[in-house]
């Protein structure tokens, strides 16, 4: 009697019944399903960000034969009094400004001109987007043989097929005279081309989520486009815009890859951005690993800083959403 | 009213879900932004395209001034991204010369001699390639099943301090490479993982596992509850609902995640040229050291590029309606 009531419900038979027994709880499960990848996230990279802070306040090189020796706060204070380190973070702080603000501009531009459908739409956004999928070290590379002066691209797209004449991009030299910054400006280009697309797609789905009716309420009351523009689509898309520039900043900040493919720093060191710094010290040259400790702190605290402000709108959406 | 309907309305509107009232103006004002998108999206793909006819250039054409859109494709810096040469002594010249006419000599050798030079070997690039995808491969399989599980736990439970943990775990992935690697290289060197494949697949299985946890926490949140909690009703355990239940329904997820993952290992590059020197180097620190030994060959570094390139736009095409998850942790959905 009580079997087939059981079949009738659905139960398993009693092989099911005798499993139950041996199965997991909730609790075992949650901690079996999360350990491993906290275990594994804490011991290669929380440990080591704990190992480097002591570092930092250390002097020790990884290729000499000495121990650290414990200096206190003598690599900070190295590295505050240290001009060159400034002018590097300037450079840094100046490649963020350029290159997400003209990303931001031309993402939002893009965004609104595929904003509404027409033939073939999808299929041109997707070849927008593939820039930002590359790898960025190999994108360097490549924009150094398109920067070339004398057979690169670059120089022939914008007008000048007299090599002499032409910029060198990644020399900084316009027609033989050196030109400060023109470099910095060439990476500037390549990171726009790249992420570009990133902040599109980000604002193209904001503006996806605006509803209709705010426009057509807006028709009705006969508001001009530009109004519509300054009153309902920027206010829409803004936490998405900011998303995609805080994210942007945060990448301009830890940049490394597309630079070293580029230029490695040069010319001189018009394009050092302080992460490149940060490896040069740290594994080249004379090794200083306790004071490139010291300044990967400091470049921390501020990635931090900007990143808490991301995972806060993150969240805030998430909590909408 | 009826004017009205026969009219429209006396300004011109530019939304709505009537055809009929949609201004004419609008429409041609539409087709000349189609122009302008598909005219930027040529533009970007300018460099794509360069590098892709530079892959097939020969090294004469490369270098040529002004710049050749014409020219007559050559597999040269395949050949030479992909073998270590000779010259070949003129004595010999002779005798590859018969070889070649005899048929003897395979597609690589011939355009080799035309170049005047004999195959001695396989490149490094063939090794590091082979490191590239042994180690991507390895490390993407297991940080996507143990992101799952971890995702699972945290879509599915009520667990102390979740968002904390949440945010624990998404702060790991926006550290800069270089901060990490300076601890990090000391770790390995102390326990020999220093240029090795496990060193390596267990750092890239770290570097992905924050970001799989968040994109496929954002898919399996997607999955109704209800259908676990009816198999639990039917008396599957926790683990069969999981299996059985949710993994079917996530398989899309999974997939988009795990090709994230492989590009992300694929294209990583500071951990590679840090971390590694010879045995475990990977193929991105290696094009970009090609650069440096004698004689710059463009159309090498092209080709090798254009092979890294091909992969990437395909998995671009194929995931495109998940690119906007990707792109941020899983957190916004289209």
């Amino acid at each position: 009697m009580t079997t087939t009531k059981a079949q009738d419900v659905g139960v398993p038979p009693i092989t099911a019944v005798r499993q139950r027994r041996r199965q997991l709880s909730d609790r075992a499960i949650i901690n079996l399903f999360i350990w491993p990848t906290l275990l594994l996230l804490i011991g290669i990279n929380i440990f080591p960000l704990f190992y480097s802070l002591y570092l930092s306040f250390t002097e020790y090189s990884a290729i000499a034969r000495q121990q650290p020796v414990w200096i206190g706060l003598e690599n900070f204070a190295n590295i505050l009094n240290n001009e060159r380190l400034w002018r590097y973070f300037a450079t840094t702080g100046r490649y963020a400004v350029m290159s997400v603000g003209l990303q931001t501009i031309l993402g939002f531009g893009l965004a609104m001109l595929v904003r509404e459908k027409f033939r073939g739409s999808g299929l041109v956004t997707t070849l927008i987007l593939i820039p930002m999928m590359l790898s960025p070290v190999v994108v360097g590379l490549f924009w150094k043989l398109i920067y070339n002066p004398t057979f690169g691209y670059f120089n022939y797209l914008i007008g000048f097929s007299n090599p002499s004449l032409g910029p060198d991009m990644l020399a900084s030299r316009w027609a033989g005279q050196p030109v400060p910054g023109l470099a910095l400006t060439a990476v500037v280009i390549v990171d726009v081309w790249m992420w570009s697309p990133f902040v599109m797609l980000l604002v193209l789905s904001g503006l996806k989520a605006i509803p209709d009716y705010l426009y057509e309420a807006a028709v009705i009351d006969r508001a001009s486009s530009w109004f519509q523009f300054w009153r309902i689509t920027l206010p829409q898309v803004a936490p998405l815009l900011l998303i995609a520039v805080l994210f942007r900043t945060i990448e301009a900040f830890k940049s490394f890859d597309l630079v070293m493919g580029l230029t490695g720093g040069g010319p001189g060191d018009q394009t050092e951005l302080i992460a490149v710094n940060l490896y040069r010290q740290a594994f080249l040259g004379q090794w200083r690993t306790g004071e490139a400790s010291a300044l990967a702190y400091i470049i921390l605290i501020v990635i931090i800083a900007i990143s808490n402000l991301y995972i806060r709108y993150l969240n805030k959406m998430r909590g909408e959403g | 009213m009826a004017k009205f309907h026969e009219q429209g309305p006396r300004t011109p509107v530019s939304v709505s879900t009537r055809v009929d009232k949609v201004n004419p103006k609008y429409k041609s004002v539409n087709s000349v932004r189609a122009l302008l998108v598909f005219i930027m999206a040529m533009i970007g793909l300018i460099p794509v395209f360069v590098m892709g006819i530079t892959a097939f250039k020969a090294r004469a054409d490369v270098v040529s001034v002004p710049p050749k859109l014409i020219f007559e494709p050559t597999l040269e810096g395949f050949v030479f991204l992909f073998t270590n040469r000779a010259v070949v002594a003129q004595s010999r010249l002779v005798e590859f010369r018969e070889a070649a006419e005899a048929g003897e000599l395979n597609l690589f050798e011939q355009i080799a001699l035309n170049t005047g030079q004999e195959i001695t070997g396989p490149s490094d690039y063939v090794f590091r390639l082979r490191n590239s995808v042994i180690i991507a491969g390895l490390s993407t399989i297991i940080s996507v099943i143990l992101g799952l599980f971890a995702a699972y736990a945290f879509s599915r439970f009520e667990i102390p301090g979740k968002n904390d943990l949440l945010f624990f775990i998404l702060s790991t992935r926006m550290l800069p490479a270089v901060v990490v690697t300076i601890p990090l290289f000391l770790m390995f060197r102390q326990l020999s993982l220093h240029d090795t494949h496990l060193g390596m697949i267990l750092l890239y299985t770290v570097f992905n596992l924050s970001f799989a946890v968040w994109l496929l926490k954002g898919f399996l949140d997607e999955i109704p509850k209800e259908y676990e909690e009816a198999a639990l009703v039917d008396g599957y355990t926790r683990l069969q609902a999981f299996f059985k239940i949710v993994l079917p329904q996530a398989v899309t997820g999974i997939a988009a995640t795990t090709v994230f993952c492989l590009i992300f290992a694929w294209n990583e590059y500071a951990f590679a040229l840090m971390l590694t020197s010879e045995k475990a180097r990977t193929a991105p620190p290696s094009i970009a050291t090609m650069l440096g030994r004698g004689g710059i060959e463009w159309s090498a570094i092209a080709a090798g590029s254009l092979g890294f390139l091909i992969p990437v736009v395909i998995v671009t095409f194929v995931l495109r309606q998940y690119l906007l998850r990707g792109v941020t942790f899983g957190a916004i959905r289209q």
